[in-house]
């Protein structure tokens, strides 16, 4: 097994000034299971669009088995026997799955045939690589799970035998997260070779033959997995050494400061979303709310910020009730001490075309600080801008730059500070490291835990499960918009995914 | 690494991208000219002496691009906040009540100075009410602001074919205006300025509003990047749901949007109304409220880039008639033709050439930043 699948030579990329891809080497052996690892903007989704010909490297050649080959859009990657599994399905909701695979290889204008032979196919597939999914189910009734083996499916239809994963498991609760490892596994054995790119270290640990590390658009080293550690991958990644896990001490809980009653919120197409959530959040804590994506916590957010109007519940803030049934205007609530971090930086929390000035100042406009009558105060607005980015360090600093033209890790310093620094009673925070850098990520994590421990209240939504364990004092997890059970932050990683697949909850519910 | 459109200098952007387009539409424009069977370089010759050649052409022209600056200033104030008001012809049609009553009132009995300021105010208001009904609609009724505003541009124009030749029309006159204003509804012209350039303004209705068209754009500037509300408008123009997260009441947005943009575009009656004809006359908008898109669109929404706009369509309209005046085979529709192309690549294709230009500009950039860094080390 020591013949090259896929060789890159001197890949180099830029878009515009942005110089994406340095001079890349990679070579990838087959039946092999290859990790990607690297920070956000390392340029390893550059590299796999190269490999996979949504863009084309401005230099470099690209030999698959030995051969070099030209790939000028995904058509000739996949007549090269590339197939690629996306990070956002590319699947057509209200398909089924054998129409879904079938798409762009149906063969002729009458369909019959085609159907037919995919029917056939598929089943084959199924048999030979245990990857059992009814072909005629609808992909949006599909879990995750299943919509994303629909996606390895298609890619074997159109007979690769090198798979590119993009973060596969982003979306997928650890129980699933296991069975796709087997299912690589199994892909593996039966000689395909398998790239996976991530920035989960525990995935490359815990999968992966060889891992690659990029970054700043550069290839910084290649190790062989099992020669290797999570903290040198680590270092690698950020190019310093960086703390895992951040310090904190004893949470020392005091009055409640944000309750919830029995909050049901369903979405525009009257759908129940959160389902009779009640909890109460103390000044002093950290509450995670665990849970896989999608199960109601964004929602939740949303109710009580303020942005969402719940079906029906009660919220006290500060033990007054929040009117979350009825008109609430988010202004009141930061006037009250309420202040949230939103799960969609980009649309939500932020305004990327305005200066990052004019975002510093995003819902707090009406600060008479910053208003001169109905004019605003430009240089106090700036003048506070440029304390901020000096306290939070977010770089490049410049109060004056596009907030699109910062990384991911900054665009949620500039959110974070604006939303910490008026020191509310209350912060909600949604996703805080979500396409943040490793390096921010500690710097963020140690922010919330200085909020909780000047006697704020925190509550903390992600879907990252490392991330709500290492900073929750205590950790309620959600599934299909139920509170289906509370746990110490010392809970076992199995116990929390058992309860976010919604196994143990439905037991606990129907006791 | 996900932005292909890297930003460019300043002066590439808001000066070389337009003139590229520019150019181009002339090129395109110059072949149709070819077509019909005419030297384009005599129409090119006719266009820029008609517009230029003498103080009074240049009158015109800037009388012309009086009317464009309120029209596109208008629209580039809803744009700002997200909103398409294409209603600006309509709202600049009923302003013109608000100019006549206010000179129908007082112009035998007062000066000029004391009927501008009530005419700015009327126009204003009746601009602002014409707008309100679509932008409450859309606020509260989500019925989308393209559709009603271009609904309201026909009710619009029925109202006032009712109101000139029932209503306003004095009696026995077999034409669909009002009376001609006395001296007080007539604004003085601003041959004096034309004169500190040496410039004679001859028969040119070139007056004072062109004086307010400047204040109003300096007052958009304003509103747009120096008040809370416009710090309001711009973010609900960028991201609905950030407006929403910060506490804003998009409905109260854009209801308060419409109205600036209306009472905008109704403030471009003053020109012809009091500027030139000294009466109110069915049509006098003439099509300016759409012109004020392409205006708003070319400008990039900004005041400064909406005067020039402003004043290159100013420069359209009339080398426009010179030509079709001094080559007969180039009729009044050719012209709109070659406005027609304007449009085309200044506004809805005026990215057509951005890629080529940036990727121009960031390979030249990065060669720069290669050698400052070796010079470095």
């Amino acid at each position: 097994m020591d013949s090259i699948a896929i060789e890159l030579r001197g890949i180099d990329k830029s878009f515009g000034p942005v110089h994406a891809n340095k001079n890349i080497n990679l070579k990838v052996r087959k039946g092999t299971i290859h990790g990607v690892i690297g920070e956000n903007g390392a340029g390893k989704s550059t590299l796999m669009s190269i490999l996979y010909g949504f863009y084309q490297a401005d230099s470099g050649e690209i030999h698959v088995d030995g051969r070099q080959v030209t790939i000028r859009d995904p058509n000739a990657a996949i007549a090269a026997g590339i197939g690629m599994v996306h990070q956002h399905f590319m699947l057509v909701e209200n398909f089924t799955v054998l129409e879904n695979i079938m798409l762009g290889a149906e063969e002729s204008q009458i369909l019959n045939k085609g159907i037919a032979k995919a029917r056939d196919e598929l089943k084959r597939l199924e048999r030979e690589y245990a990857l059992e999914v009814n072909p005629d189910a609808v992909i949006e009734e599909l879990p995750v799970g299943l919509q994303q083996r629909v996606e390895i499916l298609k890619a074997l239809y159109r007979r690769a035998d090198i798979l590119i994963l993009d973060e596969p498991t982003g979306v997928l609760t650890p129980a699933e997260a296991d069975h796709l490892f087997r299912v690589l596994e199994q892909l593996k054995s039966q000689g395909k070779t398998i790239i996976l790119i991530t920035h989960k270290l525990r995935e490359i640990m815990a999968i992966t033959d060889e891992v690659s590390v990029m970054r700043r658009g550069e290839m910084v080293a290649t190790r062989t997995t099992a020669e290797t550690s999570v903290e040198e991958l680590a270092e690698l990644m950020v190019g310093r050494r960086v703390l895992l896990r951040v310090e904190k001490g004893e949470a020392k809980p005091a009055d409640v400061k944000l309750s919830v009653n029995g909050l049901t919120v369903k979405d525009s197409r009257g759908v129940t979303m959160v389902d009779n959530v009640s909890f109460n959040l103390r000044a002093g804590e950290i509450v995670g709310i665990a849970g896989v994506a999608g199960n109601g916590q964004s929602e939740l957010l949303e109710a009580i910020s303020g942005i969402r109007r719940a079906v029906s519940g009660e919220v006290h803030l500060n033990g007054k009730a929040i009117d979350v049934t009825g008109h609430v205007d988010p202004r009141e609530l930061r006037d009250r001490g309420l202040a949230h971090v939103p799960e969609d930086r980009h649309h939500v929390g932020l305004v990327l075309k305005f200066e990052e000035c004019e975002n510093a100042i995003l819902g707090y406009h009406h600060d008479k600080r910053y208003l001169n009558g109905v004019f605003l105060n430009v240089d106090a607005i700036r003048k506070d801008a440029e304390q901020r980015i000096a306290e939070y360090d977010i770089r490049p600093p410049n109060a004056r730059l596009k907030t699109a033209n910062f990384s991911g890790g900054n665009q949620q310093k500039i959110v974070l500070a604006r939303e910490m620094e008026r020191g509310p009673d209350v912060l909600i925070i949604g996703q805080p490291t979500r396409g943040v850098d490793v390096g921010a990520i500690e710097f963020i994590h140690k922010r919330i835990i200085e909020m909780r421990d000047q006697g704020k209240a925190v509550l903390l939504v992600s879907v990252e499960l490392d991330e709500i364990r290492a900073l929750s004092d205590r950790i309620l997890v959600m599934f299909a918009g139920r509170v289906v059970g509370e746990r110490d932050p010392d809970a076992t990683e199995g116990e929390l995914g058992l309860l976010m697949a919604g196994v143990e909850g439905r037991k606990e519910a129907a006791e | 690494m996900s932005n292909p459109y890297a930003k460019l200098p300043g002066w590439v952007e808001y000066g070389l991208v337009p003139l590229v387009n520019l150019a181009v539409a002339f090129l395109v424009a110059g072949l149709v000219v070819l077509l019909v069977g005419e030297n384009p370089l005599e129409a090119a010759y006719h266009l820029i002496n008609g517009a230029f050649g003498r103080g009074e052409y240049i009158g015109f022209t800037l009388y012309y691009a009086t009317t464009f600056i309120f029209t596109g200033l208008a629209v580039a104030v809803a744009f700002h906040a997200g909103l398409f008001n294409i209603g600006g012809e309509g709202q600049a049609y009923v302003g013109g009540i608000g100019v006549a009553l206010a000179c129908l009132w007082l112009d035998q009995t007062m000066p000029w100075f004391v009927v501008f300021p009530l005419a700015i105010i009327g126009s204003a208001l009746f601009g602002a009410a014409w707008a309100f009904l679509p932008g409450w609609l859309q606020a509260k009724r989500g019925s989308h602001i393209v559709i009603t505003t271009i609904m309201f541009n026909f009710i619009a124009s029925s109202l006032m074919v009712y109101l000139l030749t029932r209503v306003l029309k004095p009696l026995g006159s077999m034409s669909p205006q009002t009376r001609t204003f006395a001296e007080g509804g007539q604004l003085p012209k601003l041959d004096w300025l034309l004169g500190i350039f040496g410039l004679d303004i001859g028969t040119a209705p070139f007056n004072v509003s062109f004086l307010l068209a400047l204040v109003a754009a300096f007052g958009v500037w304003l509103l747009i990047w120096r008040t809370k509300l416009g710090y309001e408008m711009r973010t609900m123009g960028h991201s609905p749901s950030a407006a929403r997260y910060a506490g804003m009441s998009e409905s109260r947005i854009t209801v308060i949007t419409m109205m600036i943009s209306g009472a905008l575009a109704g403030m471009m009656a003053l020109n012809p109304i009091m500027g030139e004809q000294g009466r109110m006359q069915l049509d006098f908008v003439q099509g300016a409220g759409f012109v004020g898109i392409a205006v708003a669109l070319m400008g990039r929404s900004h005041p400064a880039g909406i005067i020039p706009a402003a004043v290159l369509f100013g420069v359209l309209y009339q080398g426009g008639a010179e030509i079709s005046f001094e080559m007969p085979s180039i009729s009044r529709d050719m012209i709109v033709i070659i406005q027609g192309l304007v449009i085309l690549f200044a506004g809805a294709l005026e990215n057509m050439f951005r890629p080529a230009i940036t990727r121009l500009f960031s390979t030249s950039s990065r060669r720069a930043a290669v050698v400052a860094q070796t010079k470095g080390a």
